[in-house]
């Protein structure tokens, strides 16, 4: 508690990088993940190759891939690049499948439905797609958030600011208390995340909330929820 | 107008789901496509708004082909009504109703307004426009999928098994308040179910598919009950036709006959029930109806049959006496008083002179 008081500071800046870290290359996941489910929910040919692409991607080692980006990219070892393009790379990897089953959580009725009213294709994927797979699209998020924060971690060991450096500076000088200092820090900073997303989902989900009428309903998207949730086991 | 050309729709490898469809279907009036699944009604309603388009033929609205209007654009000049009501469940129904005005550019305030008129139209409180789909009732999730569909007023409303996965009650009062709508907008629509009776109730004029996509009968609905085009109409019709064409006869000829009556008050009958001889009508204060007397028992209550009201159809007459214990009918009026008796064997003398009328008529 001492070390960590005295050493609060830094422990705060390396909290602040590991979050940039972990944090772009998720929204950068996110963001090329949703045309690609997309593509892959409408084309049936290119849904499997997709999916399969995308949890191949998954299964190649980090470490692996942080040192082997550099020569691919031309960046240097230490550049914070080669992590972010790693974490987009395993963001894509879990977004990709978690995005497609979020679409597909999206009733087919209600689609048929907006396209009869005369929706064009485009206002109909941002104005109803878009809204209704947020429920399975946050499940995602959140496992990739808790994927993204842990896999930081190991870009320490090539030297790339963030709190796994606690773990190996605190290796490195046989001095427990740092270690358990990152262990935690990393821990709170997993858990404010998913705080924020679980926040942020209420936030921009109002109606799945809302008190039902009478009459059996169960949510579609708690199917898929626990679907998502599967894929939080396995990772490199 | 409505109109199908030689319309045919061919799915790869199968036999056709629409086959050579050739109909004009009348402005203004309500016109039903049924049958049993797989007849190729849904494809052919469909294709009027260009949600399936067809293999061949031409389908044209007002003389205009319907594929040489933008879908979108086309869409939008006809009302949708599906089975699931299809509303978007991430926005209000007031946001919902206002669905097609606003992708029409018309701004929020305004469509909004708009929607709430249209709450009121369809029988819904204004109160519940702020709630979201899912907090309504089935019946209240139709209304609102009808609302929704006469937002921007279109000339058409494609209505596609409505009121199919709503209860029997909710159907029936649905089904009162289309036509009840229907007297005032004069839309032209075209309504898709597999049931017959709501076909012969809803419909103008009505057009059974066969399987396989073929038109077997274009008809009034009265004439398909009366007289089927073929054995595939008739045993689709199915075995009650016979009574179910009573409901396009009146009634008029029917007399109503005094009854006599028992006054309740406070669950007591004036006078003696033992001594009755012959079955009494027990009626409250107001001379309302609340069922019969059997003669010589002083037991409770029996329940009574349907009521029937002057100018109601001679199927409604013949289910009255027949439904009743004492084999009369009663009649009521508007407010629902008790007005006298009709008698089974008199309805059966008329549905029998109505049908040598018609006879005579060929």
């Amino acid at each position: 508690m001492e070390w960590f008081l005295a050493n609060s500071g830094m422990v705060l800046e390396r909290a602040g990088q590991h979050l940039v870290l972990a944090l772009v290359p998720m929204v950068l996941g996110l963001v090329i993940s949703i045309p690609l489910a997309q593509l892959a929910r409408i084309h049936p040919v290119l849904r499997s190759v997709i999916v399969t692409a995308s949890s191949l991607l998954y299964t190649i080692p980090s470490l692996a891939l942080f040192i082997i980006l550099p020569s691919i990219l031309g960046t240097r070892i230490l550049d914070p690049i080669n992590v972010i393009v790693a974490l987009t790379i395993y963001a894509v990897a879990l977004l990709v499948r978690a995005a497609l089953d979020a679409f597909d959580s999206v009733e087919e009725d209600l689609r048929q439905a907006a396209t009869a009213m005369g929706y064009k294709p485009w206002l109909r994927f941002v104005q109803i797609d878009l809204p209704l797979s947020l429920p399975v699209m946050f499940a995602g998020l959140r496992v990739v958030s808790v994927s993204n924060i842990s896999l930081v971690s190991v870009a320490a060991l090539l030297g790339v600011g963030n709190l796994g450096m606690l773990f190996t500076d605190g290796l490195q000088r046989n001095f427990v208390t740092e270690v358990v200092v990152g262990i935690v820090a990393i821990l709170v900073l997993a858990l404010l995340m998913d705080a924020v997303l679980v926040l942020l989902e209420r936030l921009l989900t109002p109606w799945t909330r809302a008190a039902k009428a009478p009459g059996p309903s169960v949510p579609l998207s708690a199917r898929y929820v626990a679907d998502a949730n599967v894929h939080a086991g396995a990772g490199p | 107008m409505i109109e199908f050309q030689s319309v045919t729709k061919q799915y790869q490898g199968g036999s056709p789901a629409v086959d050579q469809l050739t109909m004009s279907i009348d402005k203004g009036s309500i016109t039903v496509f049924v049958g049993p699944s797989g007849c190729g009604k849904t494809t052919s309603l469909r294709m009027i708004n260009r949600m399936v388009e067809p293999t061949s033929g031409v389908i044209t609205v007002d003389g205009r082909d319907v594929t040489t209007v933008a879908a979108a654009e086309l869409r939008r000049s006809m009302g949708y009504v599906m089975q699931s009501s299809g509303l978007m469940p991430h926005r209000s129904v007031l946001d919902n109703i206002a669905t097609v005005p606003r992708l029409n550019g018309v701004s929020k305030a305004e469509a909004r307004k708009r929607a709430t008129e249209l709450l009121d139209v369809v029988g819904l409180a204004s109160s519940l426009g702020k709630r979201y789909p899912s907090q309504l009732s089935g019946g209240q999730q139709q209304r609102v999928g009808v609302a929704r569909a006469l937002a921007a007023d279109p000339p058409i409303l494609l209505m596609d098994e409505p009121f199919s996965a709503v209860d029997p009650v909710v159907r029936d009062e649905l089904q009162q308040e289309l036509l009840r709508l229907q007297q005032d907008l004069a839309k032209t629509i075209v309504f898709v179910t597999h049931d017959i009776d709501e076909a012969t109730i809803l419909g103008d004029k009505v057009a059974v598919f066969a399987v396989g996509g073929k038109l077997a009968q274009y008809s009034t609905p009265e004439e398909i009950l009366r007289a089927p085009a073929n054995d595939f109409v008739a045993s689709f019709v199915g075995r009650d036709r016979g009574f179910r064409h009573l409901g396009f006869t009146t009634s008029d000829a029917v007399a109503v006959h005094p009854v006599p009556t028992l006054v309740s008050r406070a669950g007591q009958f004036d006078g003696d029930p033992a001594a009755v001889t012959d079955w009494q009508l027990v009626v409250d204060k107001d001379m309302r109806p609340l069922g019969w007397a059997r003669p010589g028992t002083d037991a409770d209550l029996i329940p009574g049959g349907s009521l029937f009201h002057p100018g109601d159809s001679l199927r409604r007459a013949l289910d009255s006496a027949l439904s009743s214990p004492s084999g009369q009918g009663v009649a009521v009026d508007g407010e629902g008083r008790v007005l006298g008796a009709i008698r089974a064997p008199e309805v059966l003398a008329v549905i029998e002179a109505a049908r040598q009328v018609r006879q005579a008529a060929l």
